[in-house]
């Protein structure tokens, strides 16, 4: 076996799964004096071109309560055929079609290397993939160019069967019927007044599901499309043009006043339209947005521009008063959707908050994304919603709906929670621990919105006595079977079964020690904290934070923007903790740790201490903090720049220096989800703040002339340094108070 | 009835009665007799005052004599046509008292004290009655006999019964042919006649003539005066001796008086208009109806022979009645002596009492003496009277109902129709006589009916065709009004179109300071504004405060006082004009946005199969480029908007810059809102070609639909946010079809249930079954949202309802029940061209001031009130009506009279906001002759019909009916009592002015409204009800009494016949119209030739009873009849669809529904019936 850093690689390549511990204490006790729990970040869907779906579906325990896959873990009676579950050690049978099963006859499930497997369900019908667009048009018209653009982009990039819709809002709201000839019709709704689902069937005049089926198999096909959502083949031209026609919102707005909004009502409408029309089925709301929400239930704040949105200040004066209603409106609509299996996706381009913290749950109980920019005008976001309909190499999105993520685990150790981009099924079971960490109470997630960096954190508790030891070389085994529908409108089935050692943490704390993944632990115990800073309100969460990360040396943690409010609007914290909840692990290690390379005639581009001593005059700085890409050019080398030395042609060296970070940055940019704020700053420019927010400040105003060292740059600012965090740390750290 | 009264009378009268009545009569004819004896009846009735006179006049003689006069009378009437009485009448009218009484006073002057001293009994009501009487009579003595009859004419005498029918009907078509000879020819040729006839032929000329002259010639002021100081001395005087000697022409009318004075207590003149016309009937009855007439009037001339004399003299006195016209004019002095006609009985009785018709011809002195009262009381009543005549005749009829007493008994049993008073004799009459322009210029004049072509000149006051009132004579205080029972009312139509020869109102404009006002009551700048201190101010005329004049608007005064710039101001020499209103008199200060016009289409499943959707959206296409607009020259500035809904609305985007229509539905429609703003309401050149394509799409796009609910709420709703989106006033047009059952506010259930009618739960039917809509309506009325409603129904659509909001708003309701494309295009689309095209005015407010002692106190019509004074109409259109009811707070003065200014806010179709002012002043009265001799049956009819059909919101249909006959009978009741000469009780005496009002009153509790036949749908009820609310008064009369026309005969336009089944011949053609509907009658034995000529078919069995329209054919006949019906059509604001009737075919059932002098299928009283049970009723009252 090769060292655990390899083997942790290893299995994260395999099945997309990192634990915090890869050796395990194999009592509760044990485990909880070892502060980070047993907990694992899993990717359900991390990319495996080399796995080839298998054409049937799952064998499962016989148990009811069990339901386990059979996996590479069972034992295996060849001659009896039969099968043990490795979870409940129940017998199964094998069914009839494994008849000639023998142990030269395996099945891929039984083989080690398929440890991750995917099937695919043969029954039910193969849904359509819907997208719903919901679009704002209170907005500058040349946003609105734009993003007319963009969504008539879009159309070219779905397959032709998807269907697809349009909800237009602004004073009012308006369900596009499409694929009408000679007259475009829409429906319009008050932007004021919720409706429930079945009022809005009948107000659109939708066939009830049950009157349809009434008329034999041809009409069976029909509910697959409506008026409001048809085939994108069928109505590419209708809804090109009406895309083109779509005008700002006619409704005057006068003088200090915003625009009336109606984005609650729109959304509600657009959960509600899938809601009765494709229940249980894949589908996408992408909801455009231009500004705050201003009117109707899930306004955040009102017409009247001398009145602002609320901030962070209000928020912690309880001033915000429509804040709590919108967030319940939200709140319910996102519950409304997940439970049906819908994506909503929000992009809100605006230079103003836009309410994110209220409709933050909308995307992160769906899965759905977030995306944040300033304008629809702007690469961000035309390149970020490009690439969500970017392809695998099969030709099929990169994107999953509706999934349920279902955990099983042996019988020592026990689920306590997730978190991540889904809701609860509620799904009590054997293996449900007591002790909630996140979404807890239950072993079933649903994941509406699913690709394939979607990461969740999953604690367990490890609930086996102490006066009960595990025998010697026993494994605790954990099964995700993740069910989703796959972009091409298949059912499938992906199942990662993994097992790791239970070890006497009295007697093998070494190797327990040694198999720590500080990394993974590092985001899990960021997403916990997170999570619990969203959800839980107090100075006893801070305090509960500050203890917690300063035992764990988490310091940039501490500084990040998924903690530290300071400087953000609770939209920017809404979103950056939105993005930091649903990516994996090295994505979110950028997001804690941003990582700092420089360029200079020295040598090859290095990384350099994430420390204001790393800015050099001479040097350039390339900064990923995973929502912006920094290129920072040093006093001289922006000096130079200005002079255009890299224009001439002895100078090439210099106009490759200048280059080579430009390079890097567009390769980053190109494969990063969302597209990623690209700067290009220099030394004394406004931007250059963006790094110098980061950076440890090693030296600042307060003490660089005690230092008395000429190189790197003071960062103006009162935050303590890592030099004095670590002091304290140590401190800390031999006191017993610990 | 006269009969009746007769005996009565008689007995007062005492003696004649027997002698007069039937001695005159019987003396006249032996045909005659019959007739006459109701005559007689009456005149026996006068007789008691023949008697006195009787011995003068040889009560028979006078009798006899009086047939003739009566005759010539009638003859002059029928023989005019009845044209001529009709002249008589209207005249009357006109003249106003002042006139009459000129001439009576003329007369009088000459005449005699006699008048005086029938006026002198005037005095006193009774006296003035008396008077009237006398004046009958007296016109009875013009041609003795004549006012005699003239009296009779106004009295309905049983006994005539005979004589009415031949009078009327027949006698003046055919009997007058036949008869003519005598008749016509004495009519017409009055003088020409044989003496007897000449006797009578002189009353007739004269008569005729005279009144008309008469009321030219007379000033009606004098003979008020006249009267009342003749009167006195008549009092005195009144010794019918007198009269007898009197006969003289001048004599006539003192002889009247004299007669009065016996009769004082029944103010002949007066009541003779009514009653008269009621002997007077008899007489004509027997004119015209009988051949023998003639012959019996040479009966009776021989009679007369004696008489003749006399009569001749009066010949000779003719002219001096003529001058009178007076018989005639007398009456019409009567106006306020009409009732003089009754009393003439009466007052004749004096002279001619007893026998009044009778006794006249004998007193040919008296009635000398009378004629001047006939005078008065002819010329007023003659008009009438003749048409009485056959009225009378009628009343013979009444008399058969009081026939207990003497006269009538005999005739009496069956009342002769010819004999009851005619409207067509009436408005003949009138027509014959207004052959001048109407100038307004004089107060208290009252117009000709509606139903004659005159041309207005305004001279200070508003024209008739804007203002008309119950009366052109107020009673001046509170009590008089009480007594008299008479509503005081104006029927305001404030925007009506006037003929092409009359100028519009002027716009006014007073500059940035807005229109002049008086400082406390605030009203406009009127020609009742007194200028004083040379000009500096003015007094106001209706709460007498004195006002600063701004300098910008100073000008000197002329010697007479009034300003030099009189008659180059509008506001100070005119009854009508407009202001232009400043930014003061706009909503929120701002000034209005040019209107919009929304059309709402119902596009459920029966509208698309009816073929409605179809035919709107083909018609809009067109019909928008003909939207309203000030300036012919000018593209029209409203702005249209679309919408078409069935249980959800689909709004329109129709903006000029979009490739295509855009729909938006609005399926919410709990809590109704505009989707769009931008390009709902668009102007039509611009978005021509949008909108052409939407009206092309529509009906495509619900081709297939299968939805057949409504809502119907919402869909105001809609069309009022929209216009409060675009913050504008203007009007919507829904078009739809069933009950609105759809899920949604305002939504309606069916309770159609025939078992309520007749119950006290009948009012609920035609309350709203939501308070929904009375809500709704009071949002679109503040926004100035007029609602049109077009409905299409297949069944009940519970129209109570749904026109709430068209009814407050000022708009309209029309209803086309099983609408088939086919059969009803051309109706609904000349209906929806004409509301679409019609001049209007939103957002308007109306108000109505009035001079001291008078108050409005209440308004009929489509609009809403929130205070008690303002009348807030969303749309006014041109052919709305508001009516006013005015009531007194305090007395009122003859000499300033009472003055009213209805001024109306308004925003014009081109956005312009003015304000309509007109001004009508009336005269006022102390004496309650004047008050029945200045009235407007037709506008009363409007008043009470509109307030019997508001009444029945609240009152069960019974009490309704029962408090309009009351009212009624109380007013002829307090006329008898105390304007008509005394008379016996079985009399019915008419004011002449009034002499209509039972048969019309019958039309309006006949009607579906009040009395609903089994097939009549309580939609269709609610729909009348609605409908009459608004209407003006031609509108209303030819409603309730159709206008119904002989068309077999070539030649100009046809004299229309009486409503009734006897006046159809089977070989004739005729055309019914009623304003709503539009029928045209054929006998089965039609000539082929004439079938051929309109139909193209010889073959009455081949004639297409579902035709529309008749076939164009190459023949003049046929040309004429489609002409007579296009010219039908285009004065009606309504399109009425031809029906053709065969008869004996279904379809003439409902035909005969609309011929309301019969008695009608669903229980209604025919006409004969109905009058002799209102004798009964004010027998009632006087006892």
């Amino acid at each position: 076996m090769a060292t655990f850093p390899e083997y942790i690689t290893q299995n994260e390549e395999r099945d997309g799964v990192r634990f915090s511990w890869n050796v395990w204490p194999s009592s509760r006790l044990e485990a909880t004096r070892m502060v980070v729990p047993v907990s694992s970040l899993f990717t359900p869907l991390s990319e495996r071109p080399d796995l080839p779906p298998i054409q049937y579906e799952p064998v499962l325990c016989s148990r009811a309560t069990c339901r386990a896959v059979l996996n590479p873990l069972c034992q295996v009676d060849y001659r009896a055929k039969l099968w043990a579950c490795n979870f409940c050690y129940q017998r199964n049978q094998f069914p009839p079609s494994y008849a000639g099963i023998s142990e030269v006859n395996q099945p891929a499930e039984l083989l080690p290397q398929f440890s991750t497997i995917e099937y695919v369900v043969q029954r039910g019908p193969q849904m359509p993939l819907v997208f719903l667009y919901v679009v704002d048009t209170c907005m500058e018209d040349e946003d609105l160019q734009a993003l007319k653009e963009s969504l008539q982009m879009s159309l070219s990039l779905l397959p032709p069967t998807a269907l697809v819709g349009l909800i237009t809002f602004g004073r009012m709201v308006q369900v596009h019927e499409l694929g009408c000839e000679g007259i475009s019709k829409s429906y319009v709704f008050r932007g004021t007044k919720d409706l429930n689902a079945k009022q809005l069937q009948e107000m659109l005049g939708l066939i009830k599901p049950s009157a349809t089926q009434g008329r034999g198999p041809q009409p069976a096909q029909q509910p697959l499309s409506n008026r409001f959502l048809q085939p994108v083949q069928k109505i590419d031209m209708n809804l090109t043009d009406l895309l083109g026609e779509l005008q700002r919102d006619p409704w005057p707005v006068t003088q200090g006043k915003r625009p009336l909004r109606s984005l609650g009502v729109a959304m509600s409408i657009a959960v509600g339209l899938l809601e009765c029309t494709f229940p249980n089925t894949g589908a996408r709301i992408m909801t455009f947005i231009g500004g705050p929400a201003t009117q109707g239930p899930g306004m955040v704040v009102g017409d009247e521009l001398k009145t602002p949105i609320r901030s962070w200040h209000d928020l912690e004066k309880d001033n915000a008063k429509f804040m709590k209603k919108a967030t319940k409106h939200y709140e319910s609509l996102a519950n409304r959707a997940s439970t049906n299996g819908h994506i909503i996706d929000i992009y809100a381009c605006a230079l103003d908050q836009t309410g994110l913290l209220e409709m933050k749950c909308c995307a992160n109980y769906t899965g759905g994304y977030m995306v944040m920019a300033d304008s629809f005008n702007t690469s961000l976001f035309k390149q970020t919603f490009q690439r969500v309909f970017t392809k695998d190499v099969q030709g099929s999105f990169k994107m999953a709906f509706a999934a349920t993520l279902e955990v099983k685990t042996s019988r020592e150790i026990k689920v306590s929670g997730a978190i991540g981009p889904c809701v609860s099924l509620n799904a009590k079971g054997p293996c449900v621990s007591e002790n909630e960490i996140g979404t807890g109470g239950t072993c079933q997630w649903k994941i509406c919105g699913l690709d394939p960096s979607t990461t969740l954190a999953l604690y367990f508790e490890v609930v086996n006595q102490h006066n009960a030891p595990i025998p010697q070389g026993g494994r605790g085994a954990i099964q995700f079977v993740t069910q989703y529908q796959h972009s091409s409108g298949q059912r499938r089935i992906r199942v990662t079964t993994t097992a790791r050692n239970w070890a006497d943490a009295q007697t093998q704390i070494q190797s327990i020690a040694a198999s720590f993944d500080q990394e993974a632990a590092a985001i899990l115990m960021a997403r916990l904290s997170v999570f619990r800073a969203e959800t839980e309100e107090g100075p006893d969460v801070l305090r509960w934070l500050d203890r917690q990360l300063i035992r764990l040396f988490m310091f940039h943690l501490r500084r990040s923007p998924f903690l530290q409010v300071f400087n953000n609007s609770p939209d920017e914290s809404s979103y950056y903790r939105h993005q930091f909840n649903r990516h994996d692990l090295t994505q979110a290690l950028i997001m804690i740790q941003p990582v700092l390379y420089a360029y200079s005639f020295n040598g090859p581009p290095e990384p350099v201490l994430l420390d204001s001593s790393s800015i050099l005059p001479d040097r350039i700085l390339l900064m990923d903090t995973f929502f912006q890409i920094l290129i920072y050019h040093g006093e001289t080398v922006a000096q130079w720049r200005k002079a255009g030395y890299q224009e001439m042609s002895e100078y090439e060296n210099f106009r490759h220096l200048l280059q080579a970070p430009v390079d890097d940055a567009q390769e980053l940019l190109h494969t990063r989800f969302p597209m990623p704020r690209y700067i290009d700053t220099e030394h004394g420019g406004s931007q250059a703040r963006f790094l110098l927010s980061k950076v440890n400040p090693s030296q600042t105003h307060n003490n660089m002339y005690a230092w008395g060292q000429e190189s790197g740059a003071p960062i103006l600012t009162d935050d303590v340094s890592l030099q004095v965090f670590m002091d304290h740390l140590k401190k800390l750290a031999v006191s017993s108070a610990a | 009835m006269n009969v009746n009264q007769h005996t009565p009378m008689a007995s007062p009268y005492g003696q004649p009665q027997p002698g007069y009545g039937q001695p005159g009569f019987a003396p006249v004819d032996g045909g005659y007799p019959a007739p006459y004896a109701p005559y007689n009846g009456p005149a026996s009735a006068y007789q008691p005052g023949p008697p006195p006179q009787g011995p003068a006049r040889g009560p028979p003689t006078s009798g006899a004599p009086s047939a003739p006069q009566q005759y010539s009378q009638y003859s002059h009437s029928q023989g005019d046509m009845q044209n001529g009485p009709p002249p008589m009448t209207q005249a009357p009218p006109r003249p106003a008292a002042s006139q009459p009484y000129n001439q009576g006073a003329v007369n009088l002057s000459g005449p005699q004290p006699s008048y005086p001293q029938h006026y002198g009994p005037q005095p006193s009501m009774q006296q003035v009655t008396n008077q009237m009487t006398g004046m009958q009579i007296t016109s009875g003595p013009p041609t003795p006999a004549g006012p005699g009859y003239g009296t009779f004419g106004w009295i309905y005498i049983s006994v005539s019964q005979p004589p009415v029918n031949t009078a009327y009907s027949a006698a003046p078509p055919h009997s007058y042919t036949q008869a003519p000879p005598p008749a016509s020819s004495a009519p017409t040729q009055p003088p020409a006649p044989s003496p007897p006839p000449p006797s009578q032929q002189p009353f007739n000329s004269s008569l005729p003539p005279t009144s008309q002259q008469q009321f030219t010639s007379h000033a009606p002021p004098l003979p008020s005066s006249q009267q009342t100081f003749p009167p006195s001395s008549y009092s005195g005087p009144a010794p019918t001796p007198s009269h007898a000697p009197a006969p003289p022409v001048s004599q006539p009318q003192q002889s009247f008086p004299p007669t009065q004075p016996p009769f004082s207590s029944a103010p002949p003149p007066n009541s003779h208009p009514a009653f008269v016309s009621g002997p007077p009937p008899p007489a004509q009855g027997s004119f015209q109806p009988r051949a023998p007439p003639p012959s019996s009037q040479p009966g009776s001339f021989p009679p007369h022979g004696p008489m003749p004399p006399q009569q001749q003299p009066p010949p000779s006195q003719l002219p001096p009645y003529h001058s009178g016209a007076p018989p005639p004019r007398v009456q019409m002095p009567p106006t306020s002596m009409a009732q003089n006609n009754h009393l003439p009985p009466g007052p004749q009785g004096p002279p001619g009492p007893p026998g009044s018709m009778q006794q006249p011809p004998p007193q040919p002195g008296i009635q000398g003496g009378y004629p001047p009262q006939q005078n008065g009381a002819f010329g007023q009543v003659r008009g009438p009277q003749p048409g009485y005549a056959g009225p009378y005749p009628g009343q013979p009829n009444y008399g058969a109902p009081a026939p207990a007493p003497a006269p009538a008994p005999a005739a009496q049993k069956r009342l002769d129709p010819d004999s009851i008073p005619s409207p067509i004799q009436v408005i003949e009459d009138d027509k014959a006589k207004s052959t001048e322009p109407f100038a307004t210029g004089v107060r208290g004049q009252a117009p000709p009916l509606v139903t004659t072509n005159f041309q207005v000149k305004d001279q200070g006051n508003a024209s008739p065709r804007f203002v008309r009132c119950t009366a052109y004579n107020m009673p001046c205080t509170a009590d008089m009004a009480k007594q008299s029972q008479v509503p005081l009312a104006a029927v305001i139509k404030p925007l009506a179109t006037l003929p092409p020869d009359e100028t519009p109102p002027y716009l006014v404009d007073h500059g940035e300071g807005g229109p002049i006002r008086c400082n406390r009551c605030k009203a406009y700048m009127c020609p009742y504004m007194q200028f004083i201190e040379g000009g500096r101010r003015f007094q106001c005329g209706f709460c007498s405060c004195v006002t600063e004049v701004p300098p910008h608007y100073f000008q000197h005064l002329d010697h007479t006082g009034k300003r030099v710039d009189c008659y180059d101001r509008p506001e100070l020499s005119l009854g009508s004009y407009e202001f232009l209103a400043t930014v003061d008199y706009c909503k929120n200060n701002k000034i209005p946005q040019p209107p919009a016009y929304i059309f709402l289409i119902d596009v459920s499943y029966n509208a698309v199969k009816s073929g409605m959707v179809n035919i709107v959206c083909q018609e809009l296409k067109t019909l928008l480029d003909y939207l309203p607009r000030e300036n012919p020259e000018m593209d029209s500035v409203v702005r249209v908007g679309f919408v078409t809904y069935n249980k959800v609305l689909h709004f329109y985007n129709v903006k000029s810059s979009l490739a295509q229509p855009q729909m938006l539905v609005v399926s919410d429609v709990s809590d109704m809102f505009v989707p769009l703003l931008d390009g709902f309401l668009v102007n039509v050149n611009e978005s021509r070609l949008v909108i052409e394509s939407l009206l092309d799409q529509i009906p495509e796009m619900f081709a297939e639909t299968r939805e057949t609910e409504t809502v119907f709420g919402p869909v105001i709703q809609a069309g009022l946010e929209a216009l409060k989106a675009a913050d504008c006033s203007g009007k919507l047009f829904v078009f739809h079809t069933s009950l609105p059952i759809a899920e949604a506010p305002g939504k309606l259930k069916n309770r159609e249930d025939k078992k309520l009618i007749g119950t006290d739960k009948e009012k609920s039917l035609f309350q709203s079954q939501v308070g929904f809509y009375n809500t709704l309506a009071k949002e679109c009325v503040a926004q100035g949202c007029c609602v049109d409603l077009f409905l299409f129904p297949n069944q009940y659509v519970d129209v109570a309802t749904l026109g709430v909001v068209p009814v407050s708003t000022g708009g309209s309701v029309y209803k086309y029940t099983y609408f088939q494309a086919l059969s009803d295009k051309e109706r609904f689309l000349n209906d929806l061209r004409r509301d679409v095209q019609k001049l209007v005015g939103f957002d308007a407010v109306m108000r109505v001031r009035t001079s001291t002692g008078i108050r409005a106190t209440d308004f009929f019509g489509s609009f809403f009130m929130s205070n008690t004074t303002d009348v807030e109409l969303a749309g006014l259109d041109c052919d709305k009506a508001v009516t006013v009811e005015f009531k007194h707070d305090d007395k009122l003065s003859e000499e300033t009279g009472a003055l009213m200014q209805c001024a109306v806010l308004y925003t014009s179709c081109s956005g312009q906001r003015r304000l309509r002012v007109h001004n009508m002043a009336v005269n006022c009265c102390s004496q309650l002759a004047d008050l029945y001799r200045n009235c407007e049956t037709d506008t009363i009819i409007n008043f009470f019909s509109k307030y019997a059909f508001r009444g029945l919101l609240n009152n069960p249909t019974k009490a309704v009916r029962d408090t309009l006959i009351n009212q009624c009978a109380q007013i002829l009741a307090c006329y008898r009592k105390n304007c008509a000469s005394p008379s016996s009780a079985g009399q019915l005496i008419l004011p002449e002015c009034m002499k209509l009002l039972p048969v019309y009153l019958n039309c309006v509790l006949k009607s579906d409204v009040l009395m609903p036949g089994a097939d009549v749908s309580l939609d269709d009820r609610a729909y009348l009800r609605q409908l009459i609310g608004c209407m003006d008064v031609p509108e209303s009369h030819v409603f309730f009494y159709p206008r119904l026309l002989p068309l077999f005969e070539s030649g100009s336009l046809p004299v229309a016949v009486r409503d009734s089944e006897e006046r159809l011949s089977k070989g004739g053609v005729y055309l019914l119209e009623t304003g709503l509907h539009l029928f045209l009658w054929v006998g089965a034995s039609a000539q082929q030739e004439l079938l051929l000529n309109i139909f193209g078919t010889p073959s009455f069995s081949q004639i297409d009873p579902s035709l529309t329209s008749l076939p164009v054919l190459d023949n003049p006949f046929s040309q004429r009849m489609r002409e007579i019906i296009e010219s039908f059509r285009a004065q009606r604001s309504r399109y009425m669809k031809l029906m053709v009737v065969k008869q004996e075919d279904k379809s003439e059932l409902i035909f005969r529904h609309f011929l309301v002098e019969d008695k009608s299928a669903s229980g209604g009283a025919s006409y004969v019936d109905f009058l002799c049970h209102m004798h009964k009723e004010i027998r009632q009252l006087l006892s």
